[in-house]
């Protein structure tokens, strides 16, 4: 319990995509809160990457963690910005009323 | 290493706290304070085992300029007060229990995979190990990233640049009734068309119409 180990991080990641998980079936009304759920999901995935990467003293890890953070920005913006054009065109964001390609 | 124990608890209970009201709390905004408050305290984690390079870069990426972005679009989209009723929710609340029953079989392999891991032991001495530690995390980190994985992280460059074009030509939006300067009409004009010669009598005057 004191010794913090690598299965404590692991676990820390685990609760967090979990939640993230959760989140997306929770706000079904709020499309950005979904976003911010995904963002969660990334995270926990780095969590998982550097405490995988610091306690067996490999850097690839990190490296690749850095790819995923450049992954997220990009996601996030073109994410955010779809969501702005699809307010201005029809007005609302709430995704049972997001239904213009019939899916 | 009791001290070790007691940051990571403290930080994580904070991350998992956040990381519940995010998903949980009925304002956006308290929503995107949260994941701020969630980035903040995980890059402490990172900077507390040793990967400050990506703690920082953690804090500069999320909070810095995804979780503006996040704050912007909340605030100008005018959904913070849009109430996301999830439990009162009469019509088709049936993926309430399908969403916490698949999570928490995520949760549970997750840690059945933790439980069961073990590492054989010459994986950890691996290729680009850490070994020496008179150089920092960020010296090492930059060893190998402009180095092995320099056409990724090229790669990862083009995909921002992408994301920015994508994000540009998503949101502009062309204006009508707005009066802009247009260079080639400026330069396109003739001496023909922008001057006219009048014969002008004395004592009368011209009337220019503009």
């Amino acid at each position: 319990m004191i010794d913090v180990g690598l299965g404590h991080y692991l676990t820390l990641g685990a609760v967090i995509f979990s939640i993230g998980v959760i989140g997306i079936f929770l706000n079904r009304k709020n499309i950005i809160v979904i976003l911010m759920s995904i963002e969660l999901i990334l995270l926990a995935v780095n969590i998982n990457l550097v405490s995988f990467s610091i306690y067996l003293g490999d850097l690839s890890g990190q490296v690749f963690t850095l790819f995923i953070l450049t992954v997220a920005a990009a996601e996030a913006a073109i994410g955010l910005a779809i969501i702005v054009v699809y307010y201005r065109n029809a007005g609302t964001i709430r995704v049972e009323e997001i239904d213009k390609l019939k899916g | 290493m009791i001290v070790h124990a007691i940051f990571f608890y403290v930080f994580s209970i904070i991350a998992v706290i956040s990381a519940i009201m995010v998903t949980v709390s009925k304002n956006t905004v308290h929503s995107v304070f949260f994941l701020i408050l969630d980035f903040i305290s995980i890059s402490c984690l990172f900077i507390m085992i040793g990967a400050e390079f990506l703690g920082m870069i953690m804090l500069i990426v999320y909070v810095g300029a995804v979780a503006v972005l996040f704050l912007f679009v909340v605030m100008m989209l005018n959904v913070a007060q849009q109430k996301n009723q999830w439990f009162v929710s009469k019509d088709n609340s049936n993926h309430i229990p399908v969403g916490l029953i698949i999570s928490s079989i995520i949760f549970f392999e997750l840690i059945i995979v933790i439980g069961g891991w073990k590492y054989k032991p010459e994986l950890s001495g691996a290729s680009n190990s850490q070994s020496s530690y008179d150089i920092s995390n960020t010296h090492s980190l930059g060893q190998i990233l402009y180095t092995d994985y320099i056409h990724i992280f090229q790669i990862s460059g083009m995909i921002l640049l992408i994301a920015m074009i994508g994000a540009i030509v998503l949101t502009f939006r062309q204006r009508e009734g707005v009066k802009k300067q247009s260079y080639i009409k400026q330069i396109s004009r003739e001496r023909s068309e922008g001057i006219e010669v009048l014969e002008v009598p004395s004592n009368k005057g011209v009337k220019i119409d503009d």
